[in-house]
């Protein structure tokens, strides 16, 4: 296995070399002394899970962000971006895996977002539309430069964005996941693209969480584990499987099942659930999707980027309107009832996005462990300071949280430690049945640990846990089942002793376009 | 490190940055040293300020737009606004006015005229229900709180217009004889030496004031300005709580209304016109955020009496009305500067991941009160 770093001095052909590069963000590292070299004329993919830096990474290099520490060097000299419009001055630009379209505005309006064309009376539209519609016929795409952004579907928004980074004449085009709403056709047409690119010497950076897709492409391979370079190669010496193994690693320990006992009742019943669009078209995002869990079982949702995950969970925990089916909650239907009324009754959901959806930044730690259980400590019409403390503390305690004391700011903690103010503060109401949307997301490893453990000591006390995820990994860690959800529909169920193949294979991630 | 360990030394890294406390906290206490400032400016420029009698009147001045800020406070804490307390508060007097006059009941070929404390009561309600049309057009209806706020303001200012035809009630005294007398009371009587309307912006700050720090509604209130989504996801009503605060500051503007008509005795279908903007700016300067989730009772209180005494300090060394308004405004944004620097401050702080941390409420007793930036209210 060639896990070990190689650091060699950057080769004759590189065009940008990015040396020791460290990024924090308050307490969280996100890269750990990344170096990383892209070379003239050639693809380098970047691989890595969710949350292992290769965002981070690419915004550097385009000058959204700044490095904490570390060099970046364009043709061996040493460069600094002040800001994007630096950067791609100095012929570096980057498609970003969100869209940053102007959705109210048209698709030549867009493409020439802060670098408009000057003509002799103000703006030369003119000019713009038919370099808009040259770019489109490269792409193969029918679409009317006078478009509305927000009338064209996802997959159009995203060549849309394409065609952006390629309006501008740059010398390095970063890709951060280009192809997640493009089909298959779309795909190829954007591959012939990036090979015409690459023969005018024009360097590719590719992410792509569609692994075989990448492979296809790719020149040069990246692994990046955990805000750290784990393997580097040349794609003619490697597959699939080479990719999984370095970028899932095999050593570190998530846990096992918590077993040594039965479990109980069905604690929640999910029943044909479906749920609309919200962009109105007529597919489902989940579609009639029928689960069981029972007290004390942990099951595991995993799924690729819109197959429906996060709103499964959000409208089951009554966020999200459901267009149909039921929720019975120990066999009582929770269908119609509000968040609060679910929350009284033992279902909670740990949201995705904690910064978001799980903290209120203006309050203490303390305030927020308490804020779903306040209940719990009004004394007549008045909140019992003494029992608040004593509820605090204890969860703290519980859920082991790092913290100068309850009444320190939520955002000194470290992200491992703010999801587990979150999850601690679901814990006080004592439920019954838990869900926890990704709840890894964001934080390192050995939080992703101690988050993992927690969660089995509660299952083994009688909580009945479904939590999402999209790290194979970690599914493998502390799951009794581990459903595997595509397009709003469970496309695959397995018991414990699955494998990483098996899992990806069914989540439509390792399939050929 | 175990976390007691961290807990007792909770307050070790404060003192090791004495010059950097210090700038800290004349930044948290600035509109309190801005009182301080402008007491003492203006003690040396004329000498008729600077005496009991004086801060008694100029005292009960800011109790009208102290009520109104701690009403406006309550709202802006949820993240939203309410331009209609200046109307609300006119509508209040005119209505008190009406009662006071005498309700001709046609059918039964009577008059009634209702005593002190019920028209005390039936105004207060109409505060709230205006309020209530506000909460639901904004919590239910979701139109913009501002946008929603600005219709009430004119809708309720063209309704104060219309029920006395564009004119103004001057007797509210009551009669005897008709056991109405007494409405003076709130304007004119002192009890131990105060004016009453000063104890009552007292008492409905020390209400204000439990409510935010000692009740599930007041953390509710907190929460669901800081951020919505996530109090909702912890069960907290943030619907009611919305119209809730919108109430409040209904109630509060009627109470200004009957104090302003009482010291006045009139009620002038007018009055209050553009005292929202003042009440904002008390709330303002007293350090609260715009976007909701940070702010005291404390602090607004400062701010309306900050801009009480400088505006009565300017009319008594004769300062030009025009030039006033300059000084207010220049005042107000001077706040917002403030706080905007102080909140950027706050954001950019942490930056350790468990150390003691150097928030300026560190200290032990902080511990369990919410927010525990602005727990030190009342």
């Amino acid at each position: 296995m060639n896990a070990a770093p190689q650091f060699e001095p950057a080769p004759a052909d590189t065009v940008l070399a990015a040396r020791n590069i460290v990024k924090s963000y308050g307490g969280t590292h996100a890269l750990k002394g990344v170096n990383f070299d892209i070379r003239r004329g050639e693809v380098t993919t970047l691989f890595g899970e969710n949350g292992a830096g290769k965002s981070t990474l690419m915004k550097i290099l385009s000058g959204v962000e700044t490095p904490t520490s570390g060099s970046i060097e364009l043709d061996g000299r040493p460069v600094a971006f002040s800001s994007t419009v630096d950067a791609r001055n100095r012929g570096i630009s980057i498609i970003h895996q969100e869209l940053s379209l102007a959705p109210n505005l048209s698709v030549r309006d867009n493409i020439f977002m802060g670098r408009e064309l000057r003509g002799a009376t103000g703006l030369d539209f003119a000019e713009e539309a038919r370099q808009t519609r040259l770019l489109m016929a490269d792409l193969e795409e029918d679409i009317d430069p006078m478009t509305l952004v927000q009338d064209l579907r996802l997959g159009q928004q995203q060549i849309v964005e394409i065609a952006r980074a390629l309006s501008v004449d740059s010398r390095i085009l970063i890709m951060d996941e280009p192809t997640s709403a493009l089909s298959a056709t779309e795909v190829e047409v954007l591959f012939r693209v990036i090979r015409d690119l690459t023969a005018r010497g024009v360097s590719i950076v590719y992410i792509s969480h569609h692994l075989e897709e990448a492979l296809q492409i790719t020149d040069h391979a990246v692994v990046l584990r955990d805000g750290a370079i784990t393997a580097t190669a040349n794609a003619k010496n490697i597959d699939l499987e080479w990719i999984v193994r370095n970028m899932v690693g095999e050593n570190f320990d998530l846990g096992s099942p918590p077993t040594g006992y039965a479990f109980g009742e069905v604690a929640l019943s999910i029943d044909e659930l479906s749920i609309a669009d919200v962009s109105g078209s007529d597919r489902l995002v989940v579609d009639r999707l029928s689960l069981e869990v029972r007290a004390g079982e942990i099951v595991c949702i995993y799924g690729l980027m819109g197959a429906g995950r996060t709103e499964l969970l959000e409208s089951v925990a009554g966020r999200l309107p459901m267009t149909g089916g039921r929720v019975l909650l120990e066999g009582k239907d929770i269908s119609r009832l509000s968040i609060a009324e679910r929350i009284d009754r033992g279902l909670v959901l740990v949201p995705e996005d904690r910064q978001r959806d799980g903290l209120v930044q203006t309050m203490s730690v303390g305030a927020n462990l308490s804020l779903a259980s306040i209940g719990a400590f009004v004394k007549g019409m008045m909140l019992s300071r003494s029992r608040e403390r004593s509820l605090i503390d204890g969860t703290i305690r519980d859920v082991r949280v790092k913290t100068a004391g309850g009444g320190a700011p939520i955002g000194s903690l470290s992200g491992g430690n703010q999801q587990k103010v979150v999850i601690g503060k679901m814990l006080t109401t004592n439920p019954k049945v838990m869900l926890l949307d990704e709840p890894s997301r964001g934080i390192d490893v050995g939080a992703k640990a101690e988050v993992f453990r927690l969660i089995g000591e509660r299952a083994a006390q009688g909580l009945a846990v479904v939590f999402s995820t999209s790290e194979v990994a970690e599914c493998l860690s502390i799951a009794h089942r581990i459903i595997v959800m595509r397009r709003g529909r469970i496309s695959a169920q397995f018991s414990a002793d699955v494998t990483k193949e098996q899992i990806m294979a069914a989540s439509g991630e390792a399939v050929l376009v | 490190m175990t976390n007691a360990s961290q807990n007792r030394s909770r307050s070790g890294p404060r003192t090791s940055s004495g010059g950097f406390s210090v700038a800290k906290l004349l930044l948290e206490g600035r509109a309190f040293l801005a009182l301080i400032v402008i007491i003492v400016v203006f003690s040396m420029l004329s000498p008729y300020y600077f005496s009991l009698g004086n801060f008694l009147t100029m005292a009960s001045h800011v109790a009208i737009f102290g009520i109104l800020a701690v009403g406006m406070l309550l709202v802006i804490l949820n993240g939203g606004i309410d331009l209609s307390v200046g109307s609300t508060l006119g509508l209040s007097g005119v209505v008190a006015g009406f009662l006071m006059q005498g309700v001709q009941l046609q059918m039964l070929g009577v008059v009634l005229f209702p005593p002190v404390w019920v028209v005390v009561v039936l105004v207060c309600a109409l505060g709230a229900l205006v309020g209530l049309v506000n909460g639901v057009l904004i919590a239910w209806l979701k139109v913009p709180a501002f946008v929603a706020t600005l219709g009430m303001l004119y809708v309720v200012r063209g309704a104060a217009l219309l029920m006395t035809n564009g004119l103004t009630y001057n007797d509210l005294g009551g009669k005897p004889e008709l056991g109405n007398t007494g409405f003076d009371w709130l304007g004119f009587n002192r009890l131990f030496g105060i004016p009453v309307g000063v104890l009552v912006m007292m008492v409905i700050a020390i209400i204000g004031s439990i409510i935010l720090n000692r009740t599930a509604f007041g953390r509710w209130l907190y929460a669901s300005g800081g951020n919505e989504r996530a109090a909702e996801l912890s069960g907290v009503p943030v619907k009611k709580v919305q119209v809730s605060v919108y109430m409040l500051s209904g109630i509060c503007a009627s109470v200004a209304g009957l104090i302003l008509s009482s010291e006045l005795t009139s009620a002038g279908p007018t009055a209050g016109n553009s005292y929202e903007l003042t009440a904002i700016a008390a709330v303002v300067i007293g350090g609260a955020a715009l976007t909701g989730g940070r702010g005291n009772i404390r602090g607004t209180l400062v701010g309306a009496f900050v801009i009480g005494f400088l505006s009565d300090g300017l009319v008594i060394i004769g300062v030009s009305a025009y030039w006033q308004t300059v000084f207010t405004g220049a005042v107000i944004v001077l706040a917002v500067l403030l706080n905007a620097i102080q909140y950027r401050r706050r954001v950019k702080l942490p930056g350790s991941t468990d150390g003691p941390s150097t928030s300026p409420q560190q200290g032990g007793k902080a511990q369990t009160a919410a927010p525990a930036h602005e727990k030190i209210a009342g």
